[in-house]
């Protein structure tokens, strides 16, 4: 549905490319990427949404080439990205004007985007938050105020850039929750593998500006025991 | 900072369009603002008494603002009498008081306490976004209505960022002195404040992009004029013609 093909991209200044020759394509799955700081994973979705422009190698949406203006526009109402920053994301004094930016975009008279808004904020369990201030929410709250923005856009992707960063274990378990159940294709950057685990069923690794699918059965779920009682904790990864 | 403490509630004024408002606002302040006499300045005060207590608002939180705005008055009151000069009313070896100057004075003092009234009355009785989609409603340039609400929602976030930078300089020991050191640390802290909130302007912008955003805000409660809303326009600009009147005459 949404596919980069040999992609290439080296930022002004930079020697040498961040990713070289890609090639990835959102199946029917939720996919996760994992890779070390600075190895190019936020550059890739930003790619994906035309947020930057290969150096080489196109941007296909639906089997057909994104170039124009309008095909950026016909693929970002379906393409939703929530941000690693929330506060990049909630620009409107309160919750619900910015959940109904989407789509009062879209076209959405302003009573319909209201309800799609409310819809979407009870949705996710955000009842009641309609007037709050959007920059006294908490960094919990913050996020999934974020992803109702997105989501009440009915997108049918989802890109996620490091969506456990700052949460607590509660949150994080509610994101999880939220995630299991959409019914969207997924795209999770993260470096947090319990957080993979539950909510992706592909890996893809970056490494050295190329992209590879880790093997099957990398991801599971097991039974431990915890030294530090529930403390959030690293698993070993070898 | 900057809570809007009076933009919530439900009087007639909070009701009435902010559009509408803006206007009225416009003309009162004009006439305040450029008139030197004392009867239509009172006459003025008397019209944003009334406003104010159409409007409900608690009267000590008003008091609090009056008095941020009289304190810049009481220097005017400490300068202004001693050196206007003309004729004076009290005279020592040390210093002269005029007469001009104590009425120069009052004046200053009766005008900005009707303008600040005024102002509460009925602008801080609108959200700010309210006010600027109200300015984008006049047919103000769209670019000054996104500043507006833009600096609005993130002067706070800008700074918490130069907070952050300043206490990461302190937990290292900075301590401001007057040299060399204390001057550049200063500027990386601002430069580094301004970079940051470039970029995420950037961000907010591909933000904005990503959910269809293509250069016109569209507001989510659009306000139908009814006939409050007339009625108080036409009551707004007779009281400013009445003055502009007098001012005359």
């Amino acid at each position: 549905m949404l596919e980069l093909r040999n992609v290439s991209y080296t930022y002004p200044q930079a020697k040498s490319p961040i990713l070289h020759n890609l090639s990835f394509c959102v199946e029917n799955e939720h996919a996760g990427i994992i890779g070390p700081n600075g190895c190019g994973k936020t550059t890739l979705l930003h790619l994906m949404v035309g947020l930057l422009k290969p150096t080489e190698g196109e941007l296909f949406f639906q089997g057909e080439p994104v170039t124009t203006k309008l095909d950026m526009y016909n693929l970002r109402r379906q393409v939703g990205f929530l941000f690693q920053s929330s506060d990049d994301q909630l620009f409107s004094p309160t919750v619900i004007e910015d959940v109904a930016f989407g789509p009062l975009n879209l076209g959405f008279a302003p009573a319909e985007a209201r309800a799609i808004a409310e819809n979407t904020l009870k949705n996710l369990g955000l009842t009641g938050f309609e007037d709050r201030i959007t920059h006294k929410l908490s960094g919990g709250e913050k996020k999934l105020v974020a992803l109702a923005t997105i989501l009440a856009m009915r997108p049918k992707i989802l890109l996620l850039d490091e969506p456990t960063n700052n949460l607590d274990p509660k949150t994080t378990s509610r994101l999880i929750e939220i995630l299991q159940n959409l019914e969207l294709r997924q795209v999770i950057i993260s470096h947090d593998w319990d957080f993979l685990s539950h909510t992706t069923t592909t890996l893809y690794k970056i490494d050295h500006g190329h992209i590879h699918k880790c093997e099957e059965g990398h991801i599971h779920v097991h039974r431990h025991i915890h030294k530090a009682g529930d403390h959030p904790h690293v698993h070993n990864l070898k | 900072m900057m809570d809007e403490d009076f933009a919530q509630g439900t009087s007639l004024l909070h009701h009435i369009d902010s559009r509408i408002k803006i206007v009225v606002a416009f003309f009162l302040v004009g006439i305040i603002a450029v008139t030197d006499n004392f009867t239509v300045i009172a006459l003025a005060l008397a019209v944003s008494l009334v406003l104010l207590t159409v409007a409900r608002l608690p009267v000590t939180l008003v008091a609090k603002r009056l008095v941020a705005a009289n304190s810049f008055i009481f220097f005017l009151w400490l300068t202004l009498p001693l050196t206007y000069g003309g004729e004076l009313v009290y005279q020592t070896s040390l210093f002269s008081i005029s007469h001009e100057g104590i009425i120069l004075s009052a004046l200053i003092t009766l005008k900005t306490n009707t303008i600040v009234l005024t102002i509460i009355a009925l602008l801080a009785t609108s959200t700010i976004a309210s006010l600027g989609h109200a300015l984008e409603g006049l047919r103000l340039p769209g670019r000054l209505c996104f500043l507006l609400l833009f600096s609005y929602r993130y002067i706070f976030v800008i700074h918490q960022e130069y907070l952050r930078l300043s206490r990461a300089a302190k937990m290292r020991c900075f301590q401001p002195a007057t040299n060399i050191h204390t001057y550049k640390t200063v500027a990386y802290l601002f430069g580094m404040t301004l970079v940051k909130s470039y970029n995420r302007g950037a961000r907010i912008h591909q933000a904005m992009l990503l959910r269809g955003f293509n250069g016109h805000l569209i507001p989510l409660t659009s306000h139908r004029m009814n006939r409050n809303d007339i009625v108080f326009l036409f009551m707004g600009l007779t009281a400013s013609a009445a003055l502009v009147f007098l001012h005359f005459t």
